[in-house]
């Protein structure tokens, strides 16, 4: 892997996070439908602050993805995400694209 | 996921081995494994598929929902010859994404201050290549004309299955270099595998513009082997 690509990668990044004692959860993408901006087994890394890195989706739906990661960060109990554009929230955190996702989100445990 | 899985991950990713993960829905629970490791015999079959295609899955193992993710190494591109051409692609295939790897015996070309911030071996091909082998995820550009130091290369990479192997060179120049593959016994399905003229026709001129298209071709020639593969799974 490339220093520039490393530096960018969720799973090293949540390594080093948890390394530096920062709470962290890791978002994946396991299904998709239709057309969706992230291929299944792409990640999104958070912390206990709700920085994060990487992706799992075009933008859509990231910023509801951090505030779940919070609940999954104090609980330790993973749980899985449903987005799309049938959803009731569509228009908050839907996919503009038309497409749906499920997202896996869990806490890295020691 | 839990740290020593995490940690396992990462090493196999940065030893360019390919690994599979598999997620426990309901508990979190998270196992990695390598390739060519013993897998659970209950759950060998499932591992092995994902590892051969390359195709994340959800799957039911011992009567548990479980998300299978698969990580193959990230390409890499393997450059013999240290000539202009090269120091522009050593500037563009790190931002691709591709590791890069240089090699050329000619201590002339293969010097630090026109590489800088690449892997370059200043060795013949077939003293480096043993010891960092070729693979599928790997692509190989030979660009020295030279059939002394091009020629092994060449037939490492095919033999790999590289899944790009190029080869600078006129038309004339490629020619002869057929017959000399063809008289060493290659077959004509591999010779056909090499791409020369090298690069993407998009007329260029210049060493940073044959560079793109040559790092164009390549990057053409790994997605159309995922959807070449994924085809072959679906």
């Amino acid at each position: 892997m490339t220093n520039e690509a490393k530096m960018l990668d969720p799973l090293e990044i949540a390594e080093a996070w948890h390394r530096q004692g920062r709470a962290v959860a890791l978002a994946t993408v396991i299904e998709t439908w239709g057309s969706a901006p992230r291929p299944v087994g792409s990640h999104l890394v958070i912390d206990g602050e709700g920085n994060f890195e990487g992706s799992v989706s075009g933008g859509c739906v990231e910023g509801a993805v951090i505030g779940e990661a919070a609940d999954v960060i104090a609980s330790g109990v993973p749980r899985v995400l449903e987005f799309g554009v049938a959803d009731e929230t569509a228009w908050r955190v839907g996919l503009s694209c038309g497409g749906r996702i499920r997202v896996f989100l869990e806490r890295v445990d020691g | 996921m839990q740290l020593p899985s995490l940690q396992k991950l990462n090493e196999a990713r940065a030893a360019r081995r390919a690994a599979v993960v598999v997620n426990d829905l309901s508990s979190g629970r998270a196992q990695a494994f390598i390739e060519r490791e013993d897998f659970p015999a209950e759950w060998d079959a499932a591992i092995s598929e994902t590892l051969r295609s390359g195709r994340p899955n959800l799957a039911t193992l011992d009567e548990r929902p479980v998300f299978i993710n698969v990580y193959l190494p990230p390409p890499r591109l393997v450059v013999i010859g240290a000539v202009h051409i090269t120091q522009a692609l050593a500037r563009l295939a790190p931002v691709a994404g591709f590791d890069m790897t240089i090699i050329d015996p000619r201590t002339a070309f293969a010097t630090v201050e026109r590489f800088e911030g690449v892997e370059l071996l200043a060795d013949w091909p077939e003293d480096v290549l043993p010891t960092r082998p070729l693979d599928r995820y790997t692509a190989l550009a030979a660009v020295t004309h030279d059939p002394k130091i091009d020629d092994y290369p060449i037939r490492a990479a095919l033999d790999a299955g590289c899944f790009y192997v190029g080869a600078l060179g006129s038309r004339k120049t490629h020619a002869s270099r057929v017959e000399r593959l063809r008289a060493a016994g290659l077959s004509e399905e591999a010779i056909g595998r090499i791409r020369a003229p090298i690069g993407l026709d998009i007329g260029a001129a210049s060493p940073a513009e044959i560079a793109i298209a040559v790092l164009a071709e390549i990057i053409g020639a790994l997605r159309h082997r995922d959807r070449r593969e994924e085809g072959l799974a679906a």
